[in-house]
C-alpha cells in the first residue's frame, strides 16, 4: 500500500533537519570501496531476479506469439514484432476497457481526495475525543485487506440480505447487475479503504501550518472553503502532489476489488479494468502475449505518471 | 470570549458530523463481525437487524472444519512472516549502504528504488508465472514468498533510509575508538537503534503480503494445501447461493490479525511516517 509517503519532500513551515555531514568516499571509516556493494548485494540480487528480469520478460513475451501451444511446446515460439500491439489497439473491447480504466481511476482519485481532504479539515476543528474516534475508524478501514473489504461491501449491498437496500428502500435492486451501479459499488469500497491514507497525511500537513495563520484568516472573516483554497492548499501543495500521484497509481491498478466484487469483471466483462483484463487474457484464455502487451501498456502509463512525479519533486526541491 | 461563544455551536456540529462519519466508516467492519456471529437463520433473513440476541460460533466452526481454514491461516502466516523478516534484514543492509557510504551510482540506485515502487506488480504475474514454473516453484509457498520480498524491498529501503540517517555518525566513530568491528557496530549498535523503523516498515510488507490475492490465485493452481487465506475465502462464494455466514467469519479471521498489528504499531507507524515525511 503506502509507498511514496517517504518522498513527500519537506513541508514548508516545518523546520528542515540539519544537513547530514557529507560522508567520506568509501564510507565513514575509509573502508574498502566494495563494502557498500557487499551490503547491497542481497537487495540487488533479489530485485534483479524477481523484478528487473520479469519486466524484461514481460516486454519480450509481448513481442512473441505465445499461447497454450507454445507453452506446452507443441509449436515453436515465433517473433511477432508489434503484432500483438496492433491487434490490441484494433480490438474495440481493449479500447473500451482502457477508457473505463482511466475514467474509473479518475473518479476514484477525485472522490478519495475530496473525502480525505474534507475530513482532514474537519479533524482540525474538533476536540481530541471525536478526532480519536474517527482516526480509529479510519485506521480500521485502512487495515482491512482488500479481499475482505470487498466481500463485506458486496454483502452490505446484497439485494436479498444486505442492510443497505433495506435502509434505502431499494427492494431487491442488484448493484452488480448494471454496469454503472457495479462500478459505483466498487468505487465506494475503494474510497472507503483509501481515504484514510489521504486524511491522515493531509491532517499531519495541516498541523504543521502555524495556527496563527489560520486564526488570522478566520478573524478576517474568511469562509472555510476560502481558508482551504487560499491558505491551506498552497502550503500543502507538496503533500497533495504525493497523495494525488499515489492515489492515481493505486486506483489505476485496482484488481482485487473488481475481481471479487464483480466476479471477475462483471456480466459479459462490463466491469473489466486493464489489470483484470490482462489477467483474464493470460490465465483464462491462455493468450499470454496479449496479456503481456496489456501489462506493458499499463507499465508505460504508470512510468509516465512516475516521471511527472519525479519532475514535480525536483521542482519542489528547487523551491525550498 | 465572544468569539468562543460564537464558535461553540459550530464546533459541536462539526463534532456530531465527525462521529457520524466515524460510525459510517466503522459500520462495514461492525457488520462483518456481527454477521460472523449471527446464527444462520438471521443471516438469511430478508429483515437484517443491526444486532443479534443469540450469537453463535456456527459459522466459525464451519469455516475451520470444512475448509481447513487453520491450515490456510498458517500458510498465510508463514508467507507473511518470512517476507517481513527477510525484507527487513535485506532492506536494513541496503539502507545502511546508501546512507552511510558515498559511492558511484548511489543516486542512480536511489532513483531506481523509487521507480521500482511504481512497477505494477500485477503486470508481472505473467513472467513470474513462467519463472516459477521453470524453477519448479509453482504450488509452493516459496512462489509467494520470493516475489513479495522483491516487491516490498524498494519501499522498505526508501523508508529505512531516514531511520539509519538519524543515527549520529559520531556514534560510529566512538564505536571504532572502543575497538568494535564494523560488523559488530552494524548488528549490535545500529540494528537496535533502527529497530523502531524496521517495525514501521514491516507493517507495509506484512499487509501487502497478507492481502495478496493475485499471486496466490495464479501460482497456487492445483495444490490447495498450499493455499493462503484470500483464496480459501472465495471458496464460500458459490454460484447458486453464497454462504454469507462462512464468508463473514472467514473475513473476520483474516482481518483481525492485520487490525491487531496495526493497533500495536500505530504509534511507531505514525512517528515512522513522520520521520520519513520530514526526510
Amino acid at each position: 500500500m503506502t509507498t511514496q509517503l517517504t518522498a513527500t519532500g519537506r513541508r514548508p513551515g516545518a523546520t528542515t533537519p540539519p544537513a547530514p555531514r557529507p560522508a567520506r568516499r568509501g564510507g565513514p571509516r575509509g573502508h574498502r570501496p566494495w563494502t557498500p556493494w557487499l551490503y547491497l548485494l542481497p537487495a540487488l540480487a533479489v530485485l534483479g531476479g524477481l523484478l528487473v528480469y520479469p519486466v524484461y520478460q514481460l516486454g519480450l513475451i509481448s513481442f512473441l506469439e505465445y499461447t497454450q501451444a507454445q507453452v506446452s511446446g507443441g509449436e515453436p515460439t515465433s517473433f511477432k514484432g508489434f503484432g500483438n500491439y496492433t491487434a490490441l489497439f484494433a480490438d474495440p473491447q481493449f479500447r473500451q476497457v482502457l477508457l473505463a480504466t482511466v475514467l474509473f481511476a479518475a473518479a476514484c482519485v477525485v472522490t478519495t481526495l475530496a473525502v480525505g481532504c474534507a475530513l482532514a479539515v474537519l479533524l482540525t476543528r474538533v476536540r481530541a475525543l471525536p478526532r480519536f474516534v474517527l482516526m480509529m475508524a479510519a485506521l480500521g478501514a485502512w487495515a482491512t485487506p482488500a479481499v475482505t473489504g470487498s466481500t463485506v461491501w458486496v454483502f452490505l449491498f446484497d439485494p436479498d440480505f444486505g442492510p443497505v437496500n433495506k435502509l434505502l428502500g431499494l427492494g431487491d435492486f442488484s448493484w452488480t447487475y448494471g454496469r454503472y451501479s457495479a462500478f459505483a459499488l466498487v468505487l465506494l469500497e475503494v474510497v472507503w479503504c483509501s481515504f484514510p491514507f489521504v486524511m491522515v497525511t493531509v491532517y499531519a500537513g495541516i498541523k504543521a501550518i502555524p495556527s496563527e495563520v489560520l486564526e488570522a484568516a478566520a478573524l478576517d472573516g474568511a469562509s472555510q472553503w476560502r481558508i482551504w483554497r487560499s491558505v491551506m492548499a498552497p502550503v500543502l501543495r507538496p503533500i497533495l502532489v504525493v497523495v494525488t500521484i499515489q492515489s492515481i497509481i493505486w486506483d489505476f491498478k485496482v484488481f482485487t476489488q473488481i475481481y471479487v466484487m464483480t466476479n471477475g469483471g462483471g456480466i459479459a466483462g462490463q466491469n473489466l479494468v486493464l489489470n483484470v483484463y490482462a489477467y483474464q487474457k493470460a490465465f483464462a484464455s491462455s493468450q499470454y502475449s496479449l496479456g503481456s502487451a496489456i501489462g506493458v501498456v499499463m507499465l508505460l502509463i504508470l512510468l509516465a505518471v512516475t516521471l511527472v512525479y519525479l519532475r514535480l519533486l525536483r521542482r519542489q526541491g528547487e523551491e525550498l | 470570549m465572544t468569539s468562543l461563544r460564537i464558535r461553540r455551536p459550530g464546533r459541536l456540529a462539526a463534532e456530531a458530523v465527525t462521529l457520524l462519519v466515524a460510525a459510517a466508516v466503522a459500520f462495514p467492519l461492525y457488520w462483518m463481525v456481527l454477521s460472523a456471529f449471527k446464527p444462520a437463520g438471521e443471516i438469511q433473513s430478508t429483515e437484517p437487524r443491526p444486532w443479534t440476541l443469540s450469537p453463535s460460533l456456527d459459522s466459525f466452526r464451519r469455516v475451520f472444519e470444512q475448509q481447513e481454514f487453520g491450515r490456510y491461516f498458517l500458510n498465510s502466516l508463514i508467507v507473511a512472516g518470512t517476507v517481513v523478516l527477510a525484507s527487513a534484514l535485506i532492506a536494513f543492509l541496503a539502507a545502511t549502504a546508501v546512507t552511510r557510504f558515498r559511492f558511484r551510482f548511489r543516486t542512480t540506485l536511489l532513483i531506481m528504488f523509487l521507480v521500482a515502487q511504481m512497477v505494477p506488480v500485477e503486470a508481472l504475474t505473467i513472467p513470474l508465472f513462467f519463472l516459477m514454473r521453470d524453477a519448479g516453484q509453482l504450488n509452493t509457498l516459496g512462489s509467494l514468498i520470493l516475489p513479495h520480498i522483491a516487491f516490498s524491498l524498494p519501499f522498505a529501503i526508501w523508508m529505512l533510509r531516514g531511520f539509519v540517517k538519524a543515527v549520529p555518525e559520531a556514534l560510529e566513530e566512538q564505536a571504532q575508538i572502543d575497538g568494535a568491528s564494523r560488523t559488530r557496530f552494524l548488528w549490535q549498535i545500529l540494528f537496535p537503534l533502527v529497530f523502531p523503523g524496521l517495525v514501521a516498515t514491516s507493517v507495509f510488507s506484512f499487509i501487502s503480503t497478507w492481502n495478496d490475492f493475485l499471486f496466490a490465485k495464479s501460482f497456487i493452481i492445483s495444490d490447495t494445501s498450499q493455499s493462503t487465506l484470500p483464496m480459501a475465502l472465495l471458496v464460500f462464494f458459490k454460484p447458486d447461493e453464497n454462504d454469507w455466514g462462512g464468508i463473514m467469519a472467514g473475513s473476520t479471521v483474516m482481518t483481525v490479525p492485520v487490525l491487531v498489528f496495526f493497533v500495536l504499531v500505530q504509534r511507531r507507524l505514525v512517528s515512522g511516517l513522520g520521520g520519513a515525511v520530514k526526510d
